[in-house]
Formats: structure tokens, C-alpha cells, sequence
């Protein structure tokens, strides 16, 4: 049972790696640049859900839907105002200025909220008990897998179907033709950040009812981790964000329950390591044979 | 009054002037080219007309519109497409969904027709429409990237090099294919190195060398000046 147990948490936690890298992976597919300020953007909306529920008395879904409102605005502001004049700037300079703008996000979290740890009351309470009590899965689990194969559902079909996802494709293969084509990059380009934006509130919101800590620097290892499975799943590809994510979070649990808690971090890395050895595209990076 | 009206472009990338000076026109119905050797300054000068490029002086007047800060992706709209150099489909997307982006801009209702009339003239891209646009020949990619041009419903379609590294015997498709447009009616502006072809086609031409045109006449003049001959047709 424990086993089962464990495949569960790690598929809980698989999905909040894998809504988080779903960010990451269509900001680098299309922009094609590493916003390491992500992470951080949840933490920005895991304190708008903590402050709207807790001090306003809003209902939790008030509260999220007003936390993904407000990282939408902050994910299209840090877009236009840090990253649009860098379009032409050598790569380096976007990835120094995305880490500013991640420790710029942390500092003005902490001048306005503090730096002392929140207590983030879950947004859903309660679970499930079966077999006896030998197996439980808590409500917040079961709205974090259901949220996580939603969204990756809902965002397919967008990738997939729809005019606007289309457009982001051409973009991110091939931006001076998206342009022929009558195409606007620059608004493809703020969609794309307000599309991951408001995803990393849902998962700052879902992850801060799993693990009830919520600080400024909450974003910042699971955003680096995340980061990590959207390159392990294959950067720029979608479905490899999900099979990523869930991979690491599943990796992540088994090594803390039956290798060690403190090396769990390293082991991720390490099949990181291996992964890219193999198939350094990552799992399912593309690789799209050319004829010329 | 001319359909396209390119007076006088000066345009540099950095410190390098690449276009010193060019003026043309292009008319209503013409087969317009523009040959030259490799670095002439022609797809500089098809960039500058979409937009993608912005003349340091002087300016592009499509059907009494400057163009002049219009972006790249509002020129579309404005009845001017672009095949560019080297095709540039999306190869990653599917046959259909790069017509579907050339259709951008039209009204979703035309989407369908489009693409049907496409197929009508390119009965392989029909073949091949789920088929991913990457795993075509060079050949069919050139054929889809006049297809999505036609998409969008283009008052003046211009070709950058469309038979660049094709097969002798694609070259002549492609070139086929230029002249059944033009009997139907589009009007198009032609850049090409293969000078022999394209003047075949052409109404009117004009010759680039280092930025600047430094010959200009109808498509038979040309064929037959001695200055041509020497430096284009191995004559």
C-alpha cells in the first residue's frame, strides 16, 4: 500500500512539475529564451490566492481566478517591459535579465509581504479513504492530477486546432515567415507568457495546498525543477512538459522513500544527466527529419 | 497609376549599404523580375517591400498606400505576399495547417475555398495535405510555399528565387507554373539568379548588380542585350 502510496503523491506532485514546465516549454518554443522569473510568478500568485482567500474572505475559486488575472498582467508586463527591447539581444543577455527579474520579483515579495513563512491554507480539505484507511488520497491530489491532465487537454487541443495555437507554432519555427504570413509576433509572443502565467498561478495555488509553506523564494526550487522536466521531457514540446513532470515528480518521491530524502534533489539531476546523455533532444524532443 | 511603386530605397544592415537607390514599378497584371547575381541586393529589396526591412530613405507605394512604418504583418493584409528565399514553410506543420497560416489574415469562411483551389492547382500538395511539410521533396516544398502565398488572396505575389536548388526539370514546373498564374490574371515580381528563365517569363525586367539597377526593359530586350548575354546567360 505504501507503494501505492508513493506512486500517487509522486504523480500529485508530477502534475504541479509538469503545469509549471508547461510554462517554461512554450515561452523557450516560441520566444526562445529560458524565463527563469517563472517560478517566481507562482509564488506571486500562490500570496494573491493566500491574501484573497485569508485576509479578504474570498471563496477559493475566486481566489485563484483572481491569482491567474494577476500573473497573466505580471507575466505580459515582464514580458514588455524585461524581455521585448532584448528581441535582438544575444541569448545571454535575455537569460542574465530573466534572472533578475526572478530576484527582483523575490525582493519586491519579500519589501511587501515579509520574509517569514505563511501558513497557506489549502484550497480544498478533506479525502479520501480506502481499503481500510491503508490508502489516502487527499482532495487537494486528486484536483491536482484532475487540473493537470484538464489543462494539458485543453492546451493540445489549442496547439493542436486552434488558429491562435497554430500561429504559435509558425512562430516558433520560423518568426520572419510567421510574419509573411500576416502573423503578429509580438502579441503571439505576449500570449504565449500570459498563457504560462496564469498556469503558474494554478500551480502555486495547487502546490501551496500540497506543501503549505509559502515564503519568496517558495517558486524557486520547484521553478528550477520544473525547468528540469521540461528539458528531460524535451524543451519546446508540450506533451514532453507532461511526461517530464510527471516523471520527475514520480522519481522524486521513490527516491525520497526508498533511496534517501537528502539525496532525492541529486537523483532527479542525475537521470536529468542520464536522459540528455542518451537523447540529449530529451524524451520527447523534436527531431524532425528535413529534406532539402 | 502603377501597382507597386518602389522609389528611390536606401537600405543598410548595420554600416553596409546593400540597396543604393532602387526605383521601380510594377503594373497591374505584369510579370515583373528582378535578376542579379547572388548578393545583388534583391531579396533586400523584396524584404524592404514586406516590411521586414525598413528603407533608411525613401519609400514603397502599394496601390496609393506609402507603406512606410506599416508592419510586416499588416503588409499582408494589404494584398502583398511573399514567397521567401529558401521557401521557409513551417516543417513542422502539416501541409494543410501551413495553407491555413497563409490564409492568416482572411476571414475563416474563405479558409476551405482556398485551400481547395490550391489543391486544384497543386494536385500533389492535395497528396500530401496531413502529411508533415518537412518530409516533402524540394520541389513540393516550393509548391506549398506558392500555395500558402496564394492563400492569402495576393494582389501582387512576389517569388524570392523560387527555383533556387531545385532539379533542372522542378526548375521548369516551378517556372510553368509562374506562367499559368500570370495568364490568370496575378500580378507577380520575380527575383531570380536564374536570369534565362525568369526573362523568358517576364514582361518586364530589371538588372541589379551591387545595389543598384543598371539595366532595365521588357523581358526580350534584355534576353537579347549583349550586356546581359555576357554577364548572365554565358553568352
Amino acid at each position: 500500500m505504501s507503494f501505492l502510496n508513493n506512486v500517487i503523491t509522486g504523480i500529485s506532485l508530477g502534475s504541479i512539475y509538469a503545469i509549471i514546465a508547461l510554462g517554461y516549454t512554450m515561452v523557450y518554443g516560441i520566444a526562445k529564451m529560458l524565463n527563469f522569473a517563472h517560478g517566481d510568478v507562482i509564488m506571486v500568485g500562490a500570496y494573491v490566492c493566500f491574501f484573497a482567500t485569508g485576509s479578504f474572505g474570498l471563496h477559493p475559486v475566486a481566489g485563484v481566478l483572481l491569482a491567474m488575472v494577476v500573473c497573466t498582467i505580471l507575466g505580459m508586463v515582464i514580458e514588455g517591459l524585461a524581455y521585448k527591447p532584448l528581441r535582438q539581444a544575444p541569448s545571454l543577455a535575455v537569460l542574465i535579465t530573466a534572472i533578475g527579474v526572478s530576484w527582483f520579483l523575490q525582493n519586491s515579495a519579500q519589501l511587501l509581504w515579509g520574509a517569514a513563512p505563511k501558513v497557506f491554507t489549502p484550497v480544498v480539505s478533506g479525502g479520501l479513504s480506502i481499503f481500510g484507511g491503508q490508502l489516502n488520497i487527499s482532495y487537494v491530489t486528486i484536483l491536482t492530477v484532475a487540473s493537470c491532465l484538464v489543462i494539458m487537454a485543453v492546451l493540445s487541443a489549442f496547439i493542436g486546432k486552434g488558429k491562435m495555437g497554430k500561429a504559435m507554432r509558425a512562430c516558433s519555427e520560423d518568426k520572419g515567415a510567421a510574419q509573411l504570413m500576416g502573423i503578429n509576433v509580438n502579441s503571439t509572443i505576449s500570449m504565449t507568457f500570459a498563457i504560462g502565467s496564469a498556469l503558474a498561478a494554478i500551480a502555486g495555488v495547487l502546490m501551496c495546498s500540497a506543501y503549505p509553506t509559502l515564503m519568496p523564494t517558495t517558486g524557486s526550487l520547484p521553478g528550477i525543477k520544473a525547468f528540469t522536466a521540461a528539458v528531460f521531457g524535451g524543451i519546446g514540446s508540450v506533451p514532453g512538459a507532461f511526461v517530464g513532470g510527471l516523471l520527475l515528480g514520480i522519481i522524486e518521491i521513490f527516491a525520497k522513500a526508498y533511496i534517501s530524502t537528502d539525496l532525492s534533489d541529486a537523483i532527479v539531476f542525475l537521470a536529468l544527466i542520464i536522459v540528455l546523455l542518451v537523447k540529449p533532444s530529451g524524451l520527447l524532443g523534436k527531431y524532425v527529419p528535413e529534406k532539402v | 497609376m502603377a501597382l507597386l511603386q518602389v522609389n528611390d530605397i536606401h537600405v543598410y544592415y548595420g554600416s553596409i549599404h546593400a540597396v543604393k537607390g532602387v526605383s521601380f514599378e510594377v503594373n497591374q497584371g505584369e510579370v515583373v523580375t528582378l535578376i542579379g547575381a547572388n548578393g545583388a541586393g534583391k531579396s533586400t529589396v523584396l524584404n524592404t517591400i514586406s516590411g521586414l526591412l525598413h528603407p533608411r530613405t525613401g519609400g514603397v507605394v502599394f496601390e496609393d498606400h506609402d507603406l512606410k512604418g506599416v508592419a510586416p504583418h499588416k503588409v499582408v493584409s494589404h494584398g502583398l505576399a511573399q514567397v521567401p528565399e529558401g521557401r521557409r514553410i513551417f516543417l513542422q506543420m502539416s501541409v494543410e495547417e501551413n495553407l491555413e497560416m497563409g490564409a492568416f489574415t482572411q476571414p475563416g469562411s474563405t479558409v476551405e475555398p482556398g485551400i481547395a483551389d490550391v489543391y486544384e492547382r497543386f494536385p500533389r500538395l492535395k497528396e500530401r495535405r496531413r502529411q508533415i511539410a518537412g518530409t516533402l521533396s524540394g520541389g513540393e516544398q516550393q509548391m506549398l510555399a506558392m500555395g500558402r502565398a496564394l492563400m492569402s488572396k495576393p494582389k501582387l505575389l512576389m517569388l524570392d528565387e523560387p527555383s533556387m536548388g531545385l532539379a533542372p526539370i522542378l526548375v521548369e514546373q516551378i517556372f510553368d507554373i509562374i506562367k499559368e498564374l500570370h495568364a490568370a490574371g496575378t500580378t507577380i515580381l520575380l527575383v531570380e539568379q536564374n536570369a534565362q528563365a525568369a526573362l523568358a517569363v517576364a514582361d518586364r525586367a530589371y538588372v541589379m548588380e551591387t545595389g543598384k539597377i543598371t539595366l532595365s526593359g521588357t523581358g526580350a530586350e534584355l534576353m537579347a542585350s549583349d550586356q546581359v548575354q555576357k554577364a548572365y546567360l554565358g553568352g
